[in-house]
């Protein structure tokens, strides 16, 4: 199966083609993608350099003369790095961009720490206004960056990955979309996650819910299925544990509830190796989830 | 030239020591606060081409303000060439003022970024130029004010590594220089630029003609700085 990321030039190479406004703005990462691209649309395929700052200023700066930037770099360069340009050019400047990561939590295990970034949509929940888009599948990927593109000045993160779904299932950029129905609880299985989610439940009579668009999250469908399901809700994302732990808990203030919150864990593994080693090793594999949920909604796994 | 606000006052250079004073209320300011008033008097004045009714205007010219500490001489002079109103100069700072002690885009008309974290505005400026290029918009140039301090930013060098070589005539940067960096060779804000590909010139920042011509200089094919120097801010 190919790739989101092999999804992402392609894609946006249309863009470019249909809709003037789109502008790719790269610092070398990915630029291969775009030889076509860049022959067809010189001024609208610029790549800067290995200058993270000037990615997103300049990125900045076109959204302020009407352009629709598609900034792409790994998470680690997008978000953390320029932090500040991504809270100060894009946030307090009032201007939009869609930003588009690879490399997720951890694409690249052999590459180690300096390439994982666990901590992206933590991050940018620290700021108002972002819309972040988790697909679990290249299709789902190609659908939520025409989506994220089409989505006017708002400002938007795209968070590809290797991980993936073994099929794509109907996105609209907005909702939760259930996949199974139970009665002893919900789990939120973010992006890829899902396939292990569905894999680690199959014994337990618990709702499974999709989300691939996780800002701003889909409240009105968490709450719908803990009508039937009630208020253990377990979150299975693909970055830190407990990124939106805060976000289903307010879902949920009017209600008694628990909240369990799984992703990777906070502490440096210091390992490289494969991503199943890693999605292993932060107990994000079938049978440790089905540990871990059959645990906190009482229903242990069967020795 | 001098513009006539709504109220029919004309307001000249002579009126901007008056205008700071209403922010202040002192009439006497510090080097950090007035470095940039003729800089920003000449270019607002003689060079940009920007109205206070056509701050939406696709074509118009682009001033960036990076250096946004100390911003009573932008305001006075933006006062002056009637993008804001004198009578909002009085309340700056407080809760209700649109006017800060670093400016806002969206609360100042006129204003083309927020700035105060220093070294945004030059990489904005970049983004800005590539902009207006990919739109065939021939016409509009792009100004960014930094300090010569600001320019320890490195965000400043992948903006200035990038636009020499890219060719990016239509931008420029004045770098008002009043030697606040700690640590600086003389004449390296100009090498600097240089190195990178950009036209370069070195001026009197108070003496108008002398900043005029240097504003208006042309560079074809190249960006083009201006470093402006002024009294030292330790002196």
């Amino acid at each position: 199966m190919d790739t989101m990321r092999d999804r992402f030039a392609p894609v946006v190479t249309r863009l470019l083609d249909e809709d003037p406004r789109v502008a790719v703005v790269l610092a070398e990462i990915g630029r291969d993608g775009f030889g076509e691209a860049l022959r067809r649309h010189p001024d609208r395929v610029i790549n800067v350099g290995i200058r993270e700052q000037l990615l997103v200023g300049a990125a900045a700066g076109l959204a302020l003369t009407g352009m629709r930037p598609v900034v792409h770099t790994f998470a680690s360069f997008l978000v953390e790095r320029p932090f500040e340009q991504v809270k100060l050019d894009l946030g307090h400047q009032n201007a939009g961009a869609v930003l588009v990561s690879a490399a997720a939590s951890f694409d690249w295990p052999a590459g180690g720490y300096t390439h994982m970034s666990p901590g992206d949509v933590a991050l940018l929940d620290t700021l108002d206004g972002w819309t972040v888009h988790v697909p679990g599948h290249p299709d789902e990927a190609e659908t939520l960056l025409r989506h994220a593109v089409a989505a006017g000045d708002d400002k938007v993160y795209v968070r590809l990955s290797v991980q993936a779904n073994r099929k794509g299932r109907p996105v609209d950029g907005q909702h939760l979309r259930t996949v199974r129905e139970g009665r002893s609880g919900v789990v939120v299985a973010v992006g890829p996650m899902l396939d292990a989610v569905l894999a680690a439940t199959e014994d337990l009579d618990v709702t499974v819910l999709y989300a691939t668009t996780v800002r701003p999250f889909d409240t009105a469908g968490l709450r719908r299925a803990t009508e039937s399901a009630g208020t253990d809700v377990v979150l299975v994302e693909p970055y830190l544990a407990g990124t939106s732990t805060a976000v289903v808990n307010d879902a949920l203030a009017d209600a008694p509830h628990r909240v369990l919150g799984l992703g990777v864990g906070r502490r440096e593994l210091r390992r490289y190796g494969t991503v199943e080693q890693h999605v292993a090793a932060h107990g994000l594999d079938a049978s440790s989830l089905r540990a871990r949920i059959g645990a906190f909604t009482g229903l242990p796994a069967p020795a | 030239m001098t513009i006539t606000e709504e109220s029919g006052r004309t307001y000249t250079y002579d009126d901007l020591p008056r205008l700071m004073g209403l922010m202040t209320g002192d009439e006497k300011h510090g080097p950090a606060a007035t470095s940039t008033l003729d800089v920003l008097w000449v270019l607002y004045d003689r060079v940009l081409r920007i109205r206070p009714e056509g701050t939406e205007d696709p074509g118009r010219d682009r001033f960036l303000l990076s250096k946004g500490h100390g911003p009573m001489a932008y305001y006075a002079v933006l006062a002056a060439q009637g993008f804001v109103p004198v009578d909002w100069l009085p309340a700056f700072g407080s809760y209700d003022s649109p006017l800060g002690h670093h400016p806002d885009r969206v609360l100042v008309p006129g204003a083309e970024i927020g700035s105060g974290s220093l070294g945004h505005g030059l990489p904005i400026a970049v983004g800005t130029a590539l902009g207006l290029r990919a739109q065939r918009l021939g016409e509009p140039r792009v100004w960014v004010l930094v300090g010569d301090a600001e320019l320890d930013e490195g965000s400043n060098h992948e903006a200035i590594a990038f636009a020499g070589p890219a060719g990016l005539e239509r931008l420029h940067t004045v770098v008002v220089d009043n030697a606040s960096a700690s640590h600086a060779r003389p004449g390296g804000i100009a090498a600097r630029f240089e190195a990178a590909g950009w036209s370069a010139a070195t001026v009197d920042g108070r003496d108008h003609e002398a900043l005029y011509a240097a504003f208006t200089a042309p560079h074809p094919g190249r960006p083009h700085v201006v470093v402006a120097r002024v009294e030292s801010k330790y002196a």
